[in-house]
């Protein structure tokens, strides 16, 4: 009883009522509002939305509502998904929006519902939802520049460094801090008589301007359009940028690195053949699975190295919504709470699958002790939402933007010359975005 | 006169449904889409009309003219080198020999499978430094191979995946043609002296000549829409050294979402094909003769 005042008596007396009327509502709220309802969830390929399916029947436990989960690979589901929305008939209540290529098209069109009626909604949304656990840059990252919030935030994808421990080991190397040092380390690692590569990375064109704009991010310039939405891929900076990437892919890569998507990487990785490579935080479960790769237990993960300016990693994202002509509001809005509540958030920070746009998950330390990743892992993670700055700009034709761009950057690992091709690619790029800046 | 007039047209009620199946399905989606090719659309903003800029655009687009290049070349070797080994392995089979039904099952198999199946194994088998072909290559002492990872090889490399697929196809067409052929003049040459050589040249080809021209035809429709295999390889790359008229089309409409402009390449696209069919139709015509 010592401690026990009775002032701390008083207080708790007071507030009993309070917890008893919280948890009442809590209890009180009704996820089976909508049994027997059914609706069509249309989410991309990814360890997300093996996650949704693999849980989806918790979902239709819970809620009386069926749930018919449409995984898509990544770049058909987000031509799929404008497509539909285009129709005027989406054939889901549920969509999957990539908030850096489509965010600005999906909302100028207005082909989502502004989910802060729902939120606001106590009828419809359970008192344990939260929303404030959201994290302050992911809720602004979903939100349209007219202040709308017509995806809920699901999942964050940084860009950190992965490499290969013994490769580094081996030669004494420790994780390079500066895209300098990474070079160097590259070029010192490098054996290719066995086949071993102090570097992979991106040369595809389009999937490449993701690890261009990387050394970009670290300039003076960091971004692709000035504050007058004027395109900027032609500055010194951004031929910098190209050097950094050309050096990398030319210098320190495998040969036939231009065709190589994040995949080729992957596996090349995966097998120990690469020692260093920058992409995407997801790549971090099919590494560490010992089923699949010959690296698991010796990736190193960190921050990727910082510019001559700045120290940023790119970020993306995505976010769920609810199409405006969808006619199961009530049902779509109760599998966002539940696809995006904290248990899911948890189990997809559990798995490796994402970093979940939730800071609960990160505070949740017997679930990360228990986790297949390193310690390492997840200071990597909460390190780099500390720098992470937009990787694409967030224009409306930004496929087009990466077709143009990430072409002339194939270019140079042929070894054409970075300051010709950017000019030449912004040249023909900027008509392109001035005519889709008057438009919209 | 009055009488069969009148029989006949009791019975073009009977016509309407199909031509009903191909004004919706064939005749409004062409005209729809040369009418779309006039307006300046974006998926998502509103249509504006601009008349012919679009074909005016598209013969000054070096990105769209350098895909037609491509798929030119693409349909040539696609073209010429499933007809040159499909020819030869129909001779083989059309002799007699021991485990023939077998050998010929087998050599059909790949035409049964998925080419997007087809072009992920390919891909998996094109890794410069996993995959198996490099492997191969190396054992027999030869240097690696960039295969589709280069912008020089990766047509030729398509192009070998693409006869690997389609050869069977020819070779079963051939194969019909040769069964189909009259003994008699064979009899005659021999008797006459003819060589093998001869025989071949003088009476097999041009005999078989329609049938050849057959599976030109359809090889040539065929090379030309190739996507699928292009597109899951290398999607048009490395930079834009595989992008066909297909995959430029399919960038602009999905991709991009110009769908104007991509009408437009659909209307040329469409009369380029309409032209080297029509020249195949005069070639088969000419054989005939």
């Amino acid at each position: 009883m010592q401690g026990t005042t009775r002032r701390a008596t008083l207080l708790g007396a007071l507030s009993a009522p309070m917890v008893v009327e919280q948890a009442g509502a809590q209890s009180a709220f009704d996820w089976r509002r909508f049994r027997g309802e059914r609706i069509e969830v249309s989410v991309q390929l990814s360890p997300r939305g093996q996650l949704l399916v693999q849980h989806n029947r918790e979902f239709e436990e819970l809620t009386g509502i069926r749930a018919g989960v449409e995984v898509v690979p990544e770049q058909q589901h987000r031509q799929k998904i404008i497509i539909e929305y285009a129709s005027g008939r989406p054939s889901f209540d549920v969509g999957e929006v990539s908030l850096h290529v489509n965010k600005r098209q999906v909302g100028r069109a207005r082909w989502n519902t502004d989910i802060r009626a729902l939120i606001a909604d106590r009828a419809l949304t359970n008192p344990d939802f939260d929303f404030d656990d959201i994290g302050a840059g992911m809720r602004e990252y979903a939100t349209q520049a007219d202040g709308r919030m017509d995806t809920l935030p699901a999942f964050a994808d940084y860009f950190i460094l992965y490499y290969n421990k013994e490769l580094l080991a081996a030669r004494n190397i420790v994780p390079p801090t500066t895209w300098d040092e990474m070079f160097e380390a590259a070029r010192r690692i490098a054996d290719p008589s066995r086949q071993i590569f102090g570097h992979v990375g991106r040369g595809l064109k389009n999937a490449n301007v993701v690890l261009w704009s990387s050394y970009l991010l670290g300039t003076g310039q960091r971004d692709m359009i000035n504050a007058q939405r004027q395109l900027i891929t032609d500055s010194d900076d951004a031929i910098w940028a190209a050097r950094q990437y050309q050096r990398f892919l030319r210098d320190a890569s495998p040969p036939g690195s231009i065709g190589f998507n994040w995949n080729e990487c992957q596996t090349t990785f995966m097998q120990g053949r690469a020692a260093m490579w920058v992409d995407g935080i997801g790549f971090a479960a099919p590494l560490e699975d010992p089923q699949r790769s010959r690296v698991a237990g010796k990736v190193g993960y960190a921050v990727v190295p910082r510019g001559p300016a700045h120290h940023h990693c790119a970020l993306f994202g995505a976010g769920y919504g609810i199409p405006e002509a969808s006619r199961k509001r009530g049902p779509a809005w109760y599998y966002l709470q539940w696809a995006l509540g904290k248990q899911m958030q948890l189990r997809m920070l559990a798995a490796g699958a994402g970093v979940p746009a939730r800071s609960s998950p990160f505070r949740n330390e017997e679930e990360i002790s228990r986790s297949r990743f390193p310690r390492e892992f997840f200071t990597t993670l909460e390190a780099s939402a500390r720098i992470a700055r937009a990787g694409l700009p967030e224009i409306l034709p930004v496929t087009e933007f990466r077709d143009v761009i990430g072409t002339a950057l194939t270019n140079t690992i042929g070894g054409n010359d970075p300051a010709t091709e950017l000019r030449a690619a912004t040249a023909a790029f900027r008509p392109v975005l001035e005519r889709s800046e008057r438009e919209g | 006169m009055i009488r069969s007039r009148n029989y006949a047209r009791r019975y073009w009620w009977f016509v309407v449904p199909a031509a009903l199946a191909i004004i919706a399905v064939i005749v409004f989606p062409w005209v729809f889409t040369v009418y779309v090719s006039a307006f300046e659309w974006r998926i998502g903003s509103t249509p504006e009309w601009v008349g012919f800029a679009n074909y005016v655009k598209l013969f000054g687009d070096e990105r769209f003219l350098w895909a037609m290049v491509r798929t030119l070349y693409f349909t040539a070797l696609s073209v010429v080198f499933p007809l040159v080994l499909g020819l030869a392995a129909a001779l083989v089979f059309h002799q007699k020999f021991p485990l023939r039904g077998v050998a010929r099952t087998i050599f059909i198999l790949p035409m049964m499978a998925t080419p997007v199946a087809v072009a992920l194994v390919w891909t998996m088998m094109f890794h410069p430094q996993l995959g198996v072909l490099n492997w191969l290559l190396s054992q027999m002492g030869i240097p690696p191979s960039m295969w589709v990872y280069h912008p020089d090889s990766v047509i030729p490399t398509l192009v070998m995946v693409e006869t690997w697929h389609w050869t069977p196809l020819v070779m079963l067409l051939l194969l019909g043609g040769l069964s189909a052929l009259p003994i008699d003049p064979y009899e005659a040459a021999k008797i006459d002296g003819a060589t093998p050589w001869q025989a071949f040249r003088h009476i097999t080809l041009p005999l078989l000549a329609p049938y050849i021209v057959v599976a030109l035809i359809i090889r040539t429709i065929d090379a030309l829409k190739a996507f699928d295999i292009i597109y899951v390889i290398t999607q048009g790359g490395p930079g834009s050294a595989s992008e066909t008229i297909n995959i430029f089309l399919y960038l602009q409409a999905f991709a991009f979402y110009n769908i104007g402009y991509a009408s437009a390449v659909v209307v040329v696209f469409f009369a380029l094909i309409l032209l080297l069919a029509a020249l195949l139709m005069w070639t088969r015509e000419r054989v005939r003769v």
